[in-house]
């Protein structure tokens, strides 16, 4: 009797198709996080650096930026990005003498999505870097390295151990706000499972369903970046 | 979040930075200038005067949930945080799994599966029908309330539960010593001094909590954004609203960081907890 309902939830999954429907949703949530994370770490450590060494009208501009973003809603910065975004390029393709084309799809997502995170990367970024003991660039410059070098080889590993908590609490945000994504409909997880609910008004199975699946991938990422910041703070004193 | 770090950047050479900083300043005005500038003479306005009543109005939703729900979504975080602290196992992982629950799905998802499914299923039984309640909770807006405190609480019981953990044992044996009661201790000397731990992230979770509450119009909620959205679909203006609600909300953003920084100011007065 207490076996049934769970029975049935799991013909409704396995049956119906929604359950495969699902996972490609999962799969396409997670590359487009991917991508909007790794846009955003792009921008960020960009920021990061126009923020602690650019002249005053490019940090005033980077301000602006984070600021912005980081006080309005994530769901109206989507909808004014990708509207903007596919002005943008299809302004462009028809200046060129091109056919205008359809921004759509996960590209659309990591650009979005990753504009978003870029802003709050940028801050953790800027906090890692000004947490590495100063001492360490003098001695980079002392070496005579130059500062693209003294980046490569001092500044981005040295700020990792400081950034990792940042960056990973962001990965994990990513994710979820990939669910946001379902509201201009991109096939994503979110989206698939209403479409799955509203079919086959089996709203709990569905949207529980798709909770573990947001749950199982933030416990798996929360592993990961453990070991991560495992590795990465094997060189630093604990204090 | 950018407090502590915009201090250690004004620190490290202030007397540059200042200077920097007054060119600089411009930029934003400019661009200010240059965006209001624009927006008057090649945007269109003139749906203001239709919509603004129920402007306001979505304004005044809007307001209310952050207000009511991070009210409330704090008063659970306590007992949320305590019972992970002291609380008997009974009562600690419930509360640890409630939190990595809503921490770690979509508060999107929460809202569809409070708004779609218990609003499908509450209808299956005649008693809730026939009850006083069954008027209201026909309605979006409880399922609205609920999945934002829910919300707000897990992700403030996180941080209430670092904030019991980090008072010092210390003050607690001192309490003890004195003779104080079990709860008097705990509403005299734990209780204030976690608060005061856990002041400075709470502008930053009601800030977010704002940035959530838009996710109430795809459950048919009113607020400002559901608004906004109901313009872009009548009159076809795409940039317009939802540029006046950005600017609504960066607004509201400011507001709620001047009143946590007020609150704090009279709280934080003791700033020798603070950097212990």
């Amino acid at each position: 009797m207490i076996w049934s309902p769970a029975a049935a939830s799991i013909e409704l999954l396995t049956a119906g198709g929604w359950g495969s429907a699902m996972l490609m949703g999962l799969a396409r949530s997670l590359t487009i996080a991917l991508g909007a994370f790794a846009l955003g770490l792009v921008i960020g450590v960009a920021g990061a650096l126009g923020k602690l060494s650019g002249g005053a009208v490019t940090r005033q501009a980077l301000d602006l930026y984070t600021t912005i973003v980081r006080s309005v809603p994530e769901l109206v910065l989507i909808l004014i990005v990708y509207f903007a975004g596919a002005d943008l390029i299809n302004g462009v393709l028809t200046a060129l003498g091109q056919a205008k084309i359809d921004f759509n799809g996960a590209f659309a997502g990591i650009v979005v999505l990753g504009v978003v995170q870029g802003a709050y990367s940028t801050e953790v970024i800027r906090g890692a870097i000004l947490s590495i003991p100063y001492g360490q660039i003098e001695a980079a410059h002392a070496y005579g390295m130059s500062s693209w070098l003294t980046l490569r080889r001092i500044t981005l590993p040295a700020m990792l151990p400081f950034a990792l908590p940042g960056l990973s609490n962001l990965w994990l945000i990513a994710m979820k706000d990939t669910a946001l994504l379902a509201v201009l409909g991109f096939g994503e997880l979110t989206q698939v499972t209403r479409q799955a609910a509203g079919t086959t008004k089996a709203y709990f199975t569905f949207f529980i369903a798709a909770g573990c699946m947001y749950l199982l991938a933030t416990m798996v990422s929360n592993l990961l970046s453990r070991r991560l910041e495992a590795w990465a703070t094997k060189g630093v004193a604990h204090v | 979040m950018s407090s502590p770090s915009n201090e250690m950047a004004g620190g490290g050479k202030a007397g540059l930075s200042r200077l920097r900083l007054d060119a600089g300043t411009l930029t934003p005005i400019v661009a200010a200038i240059v965006l209001a500038t624009y927006a008057a003479l090649r945007m269109r306005w003139d749906w203001l005067g239709d919509y603004y009543p129920l402007l306001i109005r979505g304004l005044g939703m809007t307001v209310l949930l952050v207000a009511v729900t991070a009210s409330l979504g704090m008063l659970l975080a306590i007992p949320i945080g305590l019972v992970q602290v002291v609380g008997p196992k009974w009562l600690a992982l419930p509360a640890r799994a409630f939190c990595t629950v809503i921490r770690g799905t979509p508060l999107l998802l929460q809202l569809w599966l409070l708004y779609y499914g218990l609003g499908s299923l509450f209808p299956q039984f005649p008693w809730i029908r026939d009850s006083a309640l069954w008027p209201i909770l026909r309605q979006a807006w409880p399922y609205a309330f609920l999945g934002l405190t829910l919300s707000y609480a897990a992700y403030e019981g996180e941080v209430f539960r670092g904030a019991f953990k980090g008072v010092p044992k210390g003050q607690l044996d001192a309490a003890r010593a004195y003779g104080m009661s079990g709860f008097l201790t705990f509403r005299r000397i734990w209780l204030p001094q976690a608060f005061r731990r856990a002041m400075p992230t709470l502008a930053g979770e009601t800030i977010l909590q704002l940035k959530a509450t838009p996710l109430v119009a795809t459950i048919t909620v009113i607020d400002v954004y559901s608004v906004a959205a109901q313009v872009r679909q009548q009159t076809y203006l795409t940039y317009e609203p939802l540029l006046l609600i950005s600017a609504i909300y960066i607004v509201l953003a400011v507001v709620i960081t001047k009143i946590f920084a007020r609150l704090s100011g009279k709280s934080g007065d003791n700033t020798a907890f603070r950097k212990s």
